[in-house]
């Protein structure tokens, strides 16, 4: 993995951003709506690209975190009347936390722990938005969330919102370049490529799995801090584990690891039903086929075979001498 | 006191179910590393498929139970291995356990819509009567479940550790490599597991099925408790997951009747997390060594 591939990155998420800041234009207000649910998903699937495809570590309660700052969210700016960034952050911080208290005790003993009280986790969280009436509404949920307003400029309608959207996707998405290219990155990849060698490196396995599982859940809350109000209306459902089954679904369809990934499988998940409206009901079981078929081919996703694919159209023409140019 | 009593047997029924999908999870585990995160599906659906074979092809109960199981063992134990387990180990525990979450969201959304997403009544074996017993009212289904469920334990313990194909296949689990050079057939053992887990789950589901009614939406919380029920048991052990079963049914039973109903599932969660932070390994696990 040489620098160049990570300017790439950076290029086509400048370059990304500026074509969908235009890209609504004559798209109406539901294909606006579908354009920002998709990058809303990206900055999720995002965080669980760091947990799982960076860190290796499965997490089944993303879609629980999303919900903790959906509903952070969406009370501190209706009841409570704080403004969206200051809830925004503060989502993030909820889920940062709760992160580092489900990742303690899961994590002293084994990562795959980390999958079952995450699991449980998952089904805490949805009770106690449906139960506790008083403050998340139970199954009635939240409404009238109001959406952002920014160096005074309302975002209320959908294409200022979107463009919004865009805006905070980008600045979450090129932290996550800038984290990941830092030592503590190189840190998280040695984790998951051989967790034995990074400790005798002295690597704190521990703490940085810890870390990574953090942030990860952070991003889920600034996900869902963005959820709220392009909904504005939420309730429990969206946020059940099978959403978090989906979400990790979504990170391995794009392709684990890849920093573009979750932006692939976030449109696979999000974009694609849309299109496939036709076949009613059954996209899930569509999407979930999809998924084992790539998992039995090629367990790095669809970014994965575009680069297999790319590396042996550029293998080619040098037939004669194909390890010649492997520096890709 | 009597009251008391018939939450607990009615904790050690659903306890009961939940040590069969622990059992066949455990099983699967400890030959093929395979964490199937579609466990509670696998009890959800041979119902779902019996029923389908009464509704939609016209068959008598009897013959659709029998062909009901007959195609869930072919389909979710030998195919499950065959299709989804084998290509997928290669690449690691990870894409495998990824796989099975996509193969739960198969079977829900498929029972959902090839089905129907109401919940079914499904016909029980013995009748749906209660009796008095010293002041307790005791229900049939619920002895009948403990009984059957007992039997089929007993049973598997029997062929586990007291056949030649049964220790073979503990010696597959516990060192395929060794049992290989001593001549077991290890990949015939693995994939005995997964039709004995197959096998488990159908009955799960049968003696189950009567009592929750058939739903696509079961196998969330049955697949829950086995998970949970596998942990508490250590992961690693037949009498492990009967014991963490049982005791995870019985506490989830008390704790609907005596702490709060809204949060019945919460109690066994806590007990989840305070079993990892206490005795990761389990009530009657044994401790796992790792090398590098």
């Amino acid at each position: 993995m040489n620098t160049s591939r990570f300017d790439a990155v950076f290029a086509t998420l400048v370059l990304g951003a500026v074509i969908l800041w235009f890209a609504p234009a004559g798209m109406g207000r539901y294909g606006t709506y579908v354009l920002s649910l998709w990058l809303v998903t990206a900055v999720a699937v995002m965080g669980l690209n760091l947990t799982l495809g960076i860190a290796g570590l499965k997490s089944l309660a993303q879609a629980a975190f999303m919900g903790i700052g959906a509903y952070a969210t969406a009370l501190l700016t209706t009841k409570a009347g704080i403004g969206w960034f200051p809830a925004f952050a503060i989502s993030g911080v909820l889920c940062f936390a709760a992160g580092l208290l489900l990742g303690f005790p899961a994590l002293r003993v084994k990562a795959h722990y980390l999958a079952f009280v995450t699991l449980a986790f998952s089904t805490l969280v949805w009770l106690v938005l449906r139960n506790e009436q008083w403050l998340t509404g139970g199954v009635f949920g939240i409404s009238n969330i109001p959406r952002p307003v920014v160096f005074g400029v309302k975002t209320d309608n959908a294409l200022p919102f979107h463009r919004f959207v865009v805006v905070v996707t980008l600045v979450l998405a090129l932290i996550l370049w800038w984290l990941v290219r830092s030592p503590w990155g190189r840190a998280f990849l040695a984790l998951r490529e051989n967790p034995v060698r990074a400790a005798s490196l002295g690597v704190n396995i521990r703490a940085y799995t810890l870390l990574a599982f953090a942030i990860g859940s952070a991003y889920a809350g600034f996900a869902g801090a963005l959820y709220a109000p392009l909904v504005e209306f939420i309730d429990p459902s969206p946020f059940q584990l099978s959403a978090s089954f989906f979400l990790l679904l979504m990170v391995v369809a794009g392709g684990s690891g890849y920093q573009l990934g979750p932006f692939v499988g976030a449109l696979l998940g999000v974009v694609l039903p849309e299109w496939l409206r036709f076949t009613g009901g059954i996209y899930l079981i569509i999407f979930a086929a999809i998924v084992i078929g790539l998992l039995i081919a090629c367990p790095q996703g669809v970014l994965g075979l575009l680069e297999r694919g790319w590396t042996a159209v550029r293998r080619r023409p040098l037939g004669s001498n194909p390890p010649a140019k492997e520096t890709a | 006191m009597a009251e008391f009593l018939a939450y607990l047997i009615a904790g050690l029924a659903t306890g009961a179910i939940y040590a069969l999908a622990a059992i066949g999870f455990t099983l699967v585990w400890q030959t093929s590393q395979t964490i199937n995160f579609a466990q509670g599906e696998f009890v959800m659906l041979p119902a779902i498929l019996i029923l389908a074979a009464v509704k939609l092809a016209g068959l008598p109960v009897w013959v659709a139970a029998i062909l009901g199981i007959v195609a869930f063992i072919a389909l979710f134990g030998w195919g499950f291995k065959l299709v989804i387990v084998d290509p997928m180990i290669r690449h690691g525990v990870l894409p495998l356990a990824i796989a099975t979450m996509a193969l739960s969201i198969i079977m829900k959304e498929g029972a959902k819509d090839g089905f129907t997403a109401e919940a079914q009544r499904f016909p029980s074996l013995v009748p749906q009567e209660t009796v008095s017993l010293l002041g307790i009212s005791i229900s049939l289904q619920h002895i009948a479940i403990i009984i059957v469920a007992c039997l089929a334990i007993g049973a598997l313990q029997w062929f586990v550790t007291r056949t030649k194909t049964g220790r073979q296949m503990q010696a597959s689990a516990q060192n395929p490599n060794v049992a290989l050079i001593l001549g077991i057939p290890v990949a015939q053992m693995v994939m005995l597991t997964f039709l004995i887990n197959a096998a488990l789950a159908a009955l799960a589901s049968i003696l189950i099925s009567p009592i929750y009614l058939a739903k696509f939406s079961n196998g969330e919380v049955i697949g829950l408790f086995a998970f949970i029920a596998a942990i508490v048991g250590g992961f690693n052990q037949v009498r492990g997951a009967l014991a963490g079963g049982l005791s995870v049914g019985v506490i989830d039973s008390l704790a609907a009747a005596y702490i709060s109903t809204s949060y019945r599932l919460a109690v066994p969660l806590v007990l989840l997390v305070g079993i990892i932070l206490i005795k990761p390994e389990g009530l009657f696990g044994r401790k796992e060594e790792r090398g590098v």
